[in-house]
């Protein structure tokens, strides 16, 4: 059980990880200083939460690994993030859809982690809870403001939810992982999880004039398991370039 | 068209018990992202426990001309202030 909850820990860190160092791209570069201030704030969120799983994590694995050990000296293949948070952030319209998806998802499954029996994971998904249930709100009103918005607003998030509508199957597809998780009440069934994120997206979609891409549509697979797409070996290549070339280098 | 979005000016209030201070504006579509924005901007540290927002544009003030028939009349009038009495020691906020 320990191996198994060290590699579902692993899923949660390294999304938080992998979106935070998305978002932080954008620092300096955002739309407006608002939006900048925004994402910043979003990205610093993230990484918090990850470091508490990372924390964790590495205490149940008992090899000595670090938060920083966990997040520097790991190659792609070891990755256990979504296929969605690694997606490039594209256009602010890009970003900002793949953020929706996340957050709608993650709220979802945060609630559900409250009630998990192990005390330690429910007790960080109650800290982060609140965090991202002012995440969720911010999307989702973003989301309203720019698919009701101009006809090229509305073009834009409409591609951009079209582009990574396959990316979204794998947060409801479970694998022996969570099952395992599941039947010891420690993780949610994520399979329940589907319906009502699909009710949050269509309501929100509505409200936004969107029109929601089919629930039946082909979806990609394989970044619980490690396989990824391409983009996130860029990534870890700039964000553990330091660690890489300098090993163990402190402050 | 004015592509730009409006103006909100921000209040925050830091405790329970002290009124809403203006603390800076920011830029936003309509009020709900003005509040959102507010709250990424200039709440970042912990600063307060409620927003108002105001389209910077509804506030109404006071002329820079007008300044001496609004303000100087009350230059010469020392004895409005309440500093004939003695104060208490133990008497904070005043």
């Amino acid at each position: 059980m320990d191996n198994t909850k060290f590699e579902y820990l692993l899923r949660l860190a390294d999304n938080g990880l992998v979106l935070s160092q998305r978002l932080s791209e954008w620092c300096g570069k955002g739309p407006a200083l608002e939006e900048d201030m925004a994402l910043t704030n979003v990205a610093l969120d993230l990484i918090g939460q990850a470091r508490f799983w990372f924390d964790y994590a590495g205490e149940l694995e008992g090899q000595g690994r670090d938060e920083d050990a966990l997040a520097f000296h790991r190659d792609a293949g070891q990755f256990r993030n979504l296929l969605l948070v690694e997606q490039p952030n594209g256009t602010y319209a890009d970003t900002l859809a793949r953020q929706f998806y996340f957050d709608s998802w993650h709220y979802l499954l945060l609630q559900k982690l409250c009630a998990s029996k192990d005390t330690r994971i429910a007790g960080i998904a109650d800290k982060s809870l609140k965090e991202v249930a002012y995440h969720v709100r911010r999307s989702g009103d973003l989301v309203v403001r720019l698919g009701d918005g101009t006809a090229k607003s509305h073009q834009m998030m409409q591609d951009a939810f079209d582009t990574l509508w396959a990316y979204t199957g794998e947060m409801f597809q479970p694998d022996a992982v969570e099952a395992a998780m599941f039947e010891a009440g420690a993780g949610p069934d994520v399979a329940a999880l589907r319906a009502p994120w699909l009710a949050h997206v269509a309501a929100v979609f509505d409200e936004a004039t969107l029109r929601m891409p089919s629930p039946d549509a082909w979806m990609q697979k394989g970044g619980k398991e490690g396989v990824h797409s391409e983009h996130l070996g860029f990534l870890l290549a700039e964000m553990q370039f330091l660690q890489r070339a300098y090993p163990n280098a402190v402050w | 068209m004015n592509n730009e979005w409006p103006l909100w000016e921000v209040f925050i209030r830091s405790q329970h018990g002290l009124a809403h201070k203006h603390v800076g504006s920011l830029h936003a579509p309509d009020a709900e992202m003005a509040v959102n924005n507010a709250r990424d901007v200039y709440t970042r540290r912990n600063e307060g426990v409620s927003i108002w927002v105001v389209r910077a544009s509804d506030i109404v003030a006071s002329s820079p001309s007008d300044k001496g028939a609004l303000f100087e009349p009350s230059n010469s009038k020392v004895y409005r202030h309440p500093t004939f009495f003695p104060m208490p020691e133990e008497v904070k906020n005043l």
